[in-house]
């Protein structure tokens, strides 16, 4: 279905948004304000932007580490993600958490993973639930091309595939795990490929083009929810960062960064949406600022927010 | 001696085990050029070259699985797993194969391995990445476990687990990588199964291991100023546990009091402690004492990770309870 223009701005808000909360994190982490570890998904905002703008409430999405971009597309509180990533009691998860844990069942957000592979069978569960109890809901796996070689993979797709699964398999190629480069961790070059052996659809998309992912994940989520079975889309993209916040990135060349730093999902879409006369320069430059002014009152909000209380440590380990 | 991290003492004994031993091979996620998530292996790719220093995928079944084969097959793996957080994936290569293959095999087989793991709290890592799951390796008949303290620990005994024909699994505290420590010059091994008296004192004794012993150590420098010797012992290895001198110490102080940063709840500690209860009551002149985190996941808030995490306040506070 082609998007109409508040559809399109909509799109370029996300990812405008997840970007600008990425690069905010960036900035308070390297100040010391933001404990532990935090992966960033800056430049990747085209895959989870593209995928979520086609989910309903009903819907689940698992994420990974690198999880903070699922939660802003999804629509979790950027206040409440802001807060929890500074571990505070405002936070999402009550400061509990933190930047590798961020969660919002009730959205339908199964959480981001400190376990790499973690998420796909847990989707596969979530796209089964929704299938038993006839919610019409579909499941979205987001997963790391290097997390494709662990078992919870194979395992995941086999089974959502023999059981006919509402789950949709989104992988996030962006050519390494870690210090792997893709060629050093798998001998294929289209995780995509891996599909056939479950028997499943395996679709390329380049995953920094929104469109282009929001228009195969439409499709594939389409399918699903009405009973076709599992599809699996691969996002071909690339991270901007290292691998976490503080990674030197000795595995890479700055020629590789920089070929794929002008293939910016955003930029790109800005001009897109130019050229079509979706928007002008300005309504492109007043979302921009929109967005900074949220993400501003997140930190804010997340700054004013207090530490969590020392009652908070021992509970919630089992529910009343 | 010369001043060294225990993150160069790890990684000097692989590299002396590896020239030592052309059986010795590591495996592991990042171990290559990239010298390791913490940068524990750094260098021994340059040194040993790719096929005895090997990048694996995120495949921690195969990682683990593998090693247990090329064990049996005759070579003495080193594997890597990240985090220890992570063992749960390769469990069953764990507990079913590496653990058990010598027994079931009616000691047939011998399974030379070494699982490096990075365990402990303190850098903000969170409920999936902070854990200290020592005790329930320490419930699996057949592993060795080895918890080191200090640089000098760390090389001596890494060397000694590498050598040794069970699978051993060697526990490297991520907050400790970074302290520096006296390593001995020369080559030299530390026994598994020998506990280290750190310090000597007749009043109480306390017991702590991998970084627990740090803070244990600064607790005594502290009852010390108030007339309270604090005698504090490092098993260094849980499996096999030295408990002679442990019962030795307790003859001597007749308090116990015994500080590791795992869950208190089904801890080891609890293991020690029923040991003594059994073997060396008599020598007791007071319950014993455990000082371990509470019966929740690791926090993620500073705050609540710091109040998670035991420290000298509370090891202060057990043996003062005493007097
Ligand atoms: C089971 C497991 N193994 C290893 C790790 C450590 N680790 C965290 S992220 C990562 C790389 C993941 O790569 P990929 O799946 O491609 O995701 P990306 O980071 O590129 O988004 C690794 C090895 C982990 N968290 N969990
Ligand atoms: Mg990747």
């Amino acid at each position: 279905m082609a998007l109409n223009k508040e559809q399109m701005l909509d799109l370029y808000r996300q990812m405008r948004m997840i970007r600008e909360f990425e690069e905010t994190v960036a900035k308070f982490f390297s100040q010391g304000q933001i404990p532990g570890f935090v992966h960033l998904y800056i430049g990747e905002e085209a895959v989870a932007t593209g995928v979520c703008a086609n989910l309903e409430k009903q819907d689940y999405i698992a994420s990974t580490h690198r999880g903070h971009g699922h939660g802003v597309a999804r629509g979790a509180s950027i206040n409440k993600m802001m807060a929890e990533i500074f571990g505070r009691a405002d936070g999402e998860c009550k400061g509990k958490g933190g930047s590798m844990h961020i969660a919002d069942v009730e959205l339908g957000f199964l959480g981001a993973n400190g376990i790499v592979g973690a998420g796909l069978p847990l989707a596969t569960g979530a796209g089964f639930a929704a299938k038993y109890m006839k919610t019409n809901g579909v499941a979205i796996c987001f997963f790391g091309d290097a997390s494709s070689n662990r078992g919870t993979f194979h395992e995941s797709l086999n089974m959502a595939s023999v059981q006919k699964l509402p789950v949709v398999f989104v992988n996030e190629n962006n050519m390494y795990g870690i210090s792997m480069s893709q060629e050093r961790h798998q001998n294929i070059t289209d995780i995509a490929d891996r599909a056939g052996s479950y028997g499943m659809p395996g679709i390329v998309v380049d995953g920094n083009d929104v469109m282009a992912v929001y228009e195969a994940a439409e499709e594939a989520i389409k399918r699903a929810r009405a009973g076709g079975g599992p599809v699996l889309i691969e996002c071909k993209t690339y991270r901007h960062h290292g691998h976490f916040e503080g990674d030197p990135c000795v595995y890479r060349s700055d020629e590789e960064v920089n070929a794929w730093k002008a293939k910016d999902p955003l930029p790109r879409f800005a001009n897109r949406l130019q050229e079509m006369k979706m928007a002008t320069e300005a309504e492109i430059s007043q979302i921009d600022t929109e967005v900074k002014k949220i993400i501003a009152d997140a930190v804010e909000f997340a700054q004013n927010s207090p530490v969590p209380s020392l009652d908070e440590l021992t509970t919630d380990v089992y529910c009343d | 001696m010369a001043e060294k991290t225990y993150s160069q003492a790890i990684n000097e004994a692989l590299e002396e085990e590896m020239r030592r031993d052309e059986k010795v091979y590591i495996l592991g996620e990042d171990v290559g050029a990239f010298g390791g998530c913490f940068g524990v292996t750094t260098g021994l790719l340059e040194k040993f070259g790719a096929e005895r220093v090997l990048d694996a995928p995120i495949s921690e079944t195969a990682i683990m699985g593998s090693a247990v084969g090329a064990a049996v097959a005759g070579l003495r793996p080193v594997p890597e797993i990240m985090f220890v957080d992570f063992v749960g994936v390769c469990l069953d290569e764990l507990l079913n194969q590496a653990a058990k293959m010598h027994y079931m095999f009616g000691g047939k087989a011998k399974v030379p391995l070494t699982l490096r793991m990075a365990c402990g709290a303190g850098v903000g890592a969170a409920a999936q990445h902070s854990q200290s799951l020592e005790a329930f390796m320490c419930h699996i008949p057949g592993l060795k476990v080895v918890m080191p303290a200090t640089a000098a620990d760390a090389k001596g005994l890494l060397k000694s687990a590498i050598r040794d024909d069970n699978p051993v699994i060697y526990l490297e505290h991520k907050a400790l990588l970074g302290v520096t420590g006296e390593v001995p010059e020369g080559e030299y091994t530390i026994p598994l199964g020998k506990a280290d008296i750190k310090r000597e004192g007749k009043d109480v004794t306390i017991l702590a291991y991998s970084m627990m012993l740090h803070k244990a150590l600064a607790a005594a420098e502290t009852l010390a100023q108030e007339g309270i010797e604090a005698e504090v012992i490092d098993p260094r290895t849980l499996v096999p546990f030295d408990k002679e001198t442990l019962y030795k110490s307790i003859e001597k102080t007749g308090r116990l009091v015994i500080v590791h940063e795992a869950v208190k709840q089904g801890g080891f500690g609890g293991e020690i402690a029923a040991m003594v209860a059994e073997e060396c009551f008599d020598s007791l002149d007071a319950s014993i004492k455990r000082v371990a985190a509470p019966f929740s996941p690791i926090p993620f808030a500073s705050n609540l990770e710091a109040a998670y995490i035991p420290d000298e306040a509370k090891i202060i506070e057990a043996v003062k309870s005493f007097f």
